[in-house]
């Protein structure tokens, strides 16, 4: 019998008040965005706002609860872009999207920062007031993301960027209070993917950062497939599953690529489409779920983490508030029993 | 293959005082009046006295103001700054049947983007811009250009909810795109732009856009001059392939740049006119004109005069109005003196640009 959790990949739409209240409080400027040391005032708005996001999530019945990474308005970049060492650039295009964020370059050693640490705790303290089964889960930039999306002015090279990143998230980690999971978002596995070498040193990377937690690591990839190498070197990395983009037009290739290698005893399935405001009924994200099962007929599953491809920042708050309730109410419908 | 962009005499000003004519032109967008932006927001507020009536006649104040400033900066042909219009998207999602707003989303840090979604199938409904063209050809002296956001980017910058792919919406966009343009033209519009800057964003669909330009210049006919402005992007992804695309002009932002892309546009021969971008949209100082000259020679090394066509790199709203206006005015100045200097034999077409040392 296979498991299957609701959950997100997390990183939020703002809700619509606190789009314009935090506008009106920070500014629309580069230098406006979040900084890490941000005003009481500010930092009450996000408090109130967190705690909303924890409560609607609740509400639409997810099996994991996300801080909902209100404040990332640099997206997966924030890890960097609140840090001392980083200084924030121009204003660049995150990955194949109409968004922008500031480009984080690294211009000294990445120590311990804290500031995910101090949101999940929030998260944690919210969470346990309300009245709920489900538990905390972590999101994070997976090393190799995170690498891709900075730029690098003190390390000198590729490799010790990479692996002063990953140490930098496995310390980060470290400080998380108890979660039941931590999510890895690994979009530039896909759309910038690591060529020969690199790629060993992005699975060893995710190795990094998963050992400093006693959490089911998923690592969730999107944008599209993993190329056949990608996931091959991703298959040696030692986490709990692999997390597939399931809406994309080339999965195919995804399964393809689980076919040939196997994958992890549990699997992450994107079958919500976080980048189309266009609802999937409970119905049609289960048959989502089968239709995998199904092409799969050698692979058996402990456990399925359910949830929109991407991040859901992209859409309007209404449709993502939808979309999280059409996935846990789709955990919970009888799928037809496959058979090997 | 592009059309034959003869087409360009029909603006040369009667009273044109050089023998040389480098068409002038702005891309579209320009600063609001700031009591323009007052009344937008008294017009959204339930409990002003003032109406969407009374917004209607401050947008034709506007226009009117806007339009002027255009001919008092000297350009041959105008627009009238996009008074009417909140967004590039926003307005046509707003006139066409089949999409529908379900909330702001974000663009970067707090600047969000009421992004329409098309939940139906897109239909041709009232005209978009006729209105629009209608005023501003009545209150201008000089012939009136008119942008429209392209199919592709209308399309792209949407969530496509009803279609199998975005690629059959882009094309349903494009049809209803030739109809307006039908509707403009038998209103007297004579130049049209269509601005598809989402083709920057992924330029391997230029033969998507080729085919949406192929469906919109459908029965117009070839003395309407049809130009197509892309934006921000590696240009060298897009061409020569743009040199297939049926429009008369290909309005570029180089200036941004500092023309490190000219050489993109030398080789193979190109197809349409240039439009130059020799003004940054996103600087808020004025070049002088010696600085907008050199920038118009760059041009040369793409184009004969007689295919040179001076504009700003990109709309100019968002810059200060008096920075926008001392830009169109160098701008203007700048053309003309090249156009004096080209008659008297004093550029060298061959090296137009000067090598460096």
């Amino acid at each position: 019998m296979t498991e299957r959790v609701a959950t997100t990949p997390g990183l939020f739409p703002l809700p619509d008040p606190a789009k314009q209240r935090l506008s009106d409080l920070k500014g629309h400027q580069k230098g406006d965005l979040i900084s890490g040391n941000e005003s009481d005032e500010i930092v009450a708005v996000y408090d109130e706002y967190r705690t909303q996001v924890i409560t609607e999530q609740v509400e639409a019945g997810l099996d994991r609860i996300s801080e909902g990474q209100l404040r990332w308005d640099d997206m997966l970049a924030h890890p960097l872009t609140v840090h001392e060492n980083v200084e924030t650039g121009g204003i660049v295009r995150y990955y194949d999207n109409n968004n922008f964020y500031r480009d984080p370059q690294v211009t000294g050693e990445l120590t311990f920062s804290g500031d995910v640490a101090s949101e999940l705790d929030a998260a944690a303290a919210a969470l346990a007031e309300a009245d709920s089964d489900a538990s905390l889960q972590a999101t994070l930039p997976g090393p190799y993301s995170l690498f891709d999306l900075a730029t690098d002015e003190y390390y000198g090279d590729e490799e010790s960027f990479l692996d002063a990143v990953s140490e930098f998230l496995a310390a980060e980690v470290e400080a998380f209070p108890a979660h039941e999971t931590l999510y890895l978002l690994e979009p530039s596995l896909v759309e910038n993917a690591p060529g020969d070498g690199l790629d060993a040193r992005a699975s060893e990377a995710i190795d990094t950062v998963a050992a400093a937690t006693d959490a089911d690591v998923v690592v969730q990839t999107y944008f599209g497939a993993l190329s056949e190498k990608v996931y091959a070197h991703l298959m040696d990395a030692d986490i709990e599953a692999i997390g597939f983009d399931i809406v994309a037009g080339d999965r195919e290739q995804t399964l393809y690529n689980i076919n040939e290698y196997g994958t992890k005893t549990a699997a992450g399935l994107g079958i919500s489409n976080g980048l189309n405001t266009l609802v999937e009924s409970p119905e049609t994200l289960a048959e989502r779920v089968s239709w995998v099962q199904n092409k799969l007929p050698a692979q058996e599953f402990d456990r399925l983490y359910l949830s929109t491809n991407t991040e859901p920042f992209y859409l309007p708050v209404n449709k993502h508030l939808e979309k999280l309730a059409a996935v846990a109410a789709a955990a919970e419908i009888e799928l037809e029993e496959v058979t090997a | 293959m592009s059309r034959p962009a003869e087409n360009r005499e029909q603006f040369r000003p009667e009273n044109h005082e050089n023998e040389h004519f480098l068409l002038t032109t702005v891309v579209g967008s320009y600063p609001k009046p700031k009591w323009l932006n007052r009344a937008d927001d008294l017009a959204e507020d339930a409990e002003s006295k003032f109406t969407h009536e009374h917004l209607h006649e401050a947008h034709d104040d506007a226009c009117r103001v806007i339009t002027a400033e255009h001919e008092r900066a000297g350009l041959d042909t105008v627009v009238d700054g996009e008074m009417r219009r909140n967004e590039m998207v926003e307005f046509f999602a707003h006139r066409i049947d089949g999409y529908e707003f379900n909330g702001p989303v974000k663009v970067w840090g707090h600047n969000y983007f009421d992004k329409p979604s098309v939940s139906d199938t897109v239909e041709y409904d009232e005209p978009w811009l006729v209105d629009e063209f209608e005023f501003t050809r009545d209150v201008a002296s000089k012939p009136v250009k008119v942008p429209i956001t392209g199919p592709y980017t209308l399309a792209n910058w949407s969530f496509n909810e009803a279609y199998e792919t975005e690629e059959e919406l882009a094309y349903e966009l494009a049809d209803l795109v030739n109809i307006e343009i039908e509707k403009l033209v038998e209103a007297g519009a004579k130049y049209i732009q269509i601005d598809e800057p989402a083709l920057a964003t992924t330029p391997d669909d230029h033969a998507i856009v080729g085919e949406c330009l192929d469906r919109i210049v459908a029965g117009i006919d070839e003395d309407i001059r049809i130009g197509l402005h892309v934006c921000y992007g590696d240009y060298s992804r897009i061409y020569p392939e743009i040199n297939d695309f049926p429009i008369d002009e290909f309005d570029v932002e180089l200036c941004n740049g500092n023309y490190e892309q000219i050489d993109v546009f030398t080789e193979p021969e190109f197809g349409p006119d240039l439009a130059l971008g020799v003004v940054d949209a996103h600087t808020a100082e004025v070049e002088p004109v010696e600085e907008i000259k050199k920038n118009i020679l760059q041009g040369l090394k793409v184009v004969p005069p007689e295919k040179l066509t001076i504009s700003p790199d990109c709309g100019l709203k968002l810059l200060p109005r008096e920075i926008a206006y001392g830009k169109m005015e160098n701008m203007v100045k700048a053309a003309r003196e090249v156009e004096k200097e080209l008659d008297a034999g004093e550029i060298d077409l061959e090296t137009p640009v000067p090598l460096a040392d």
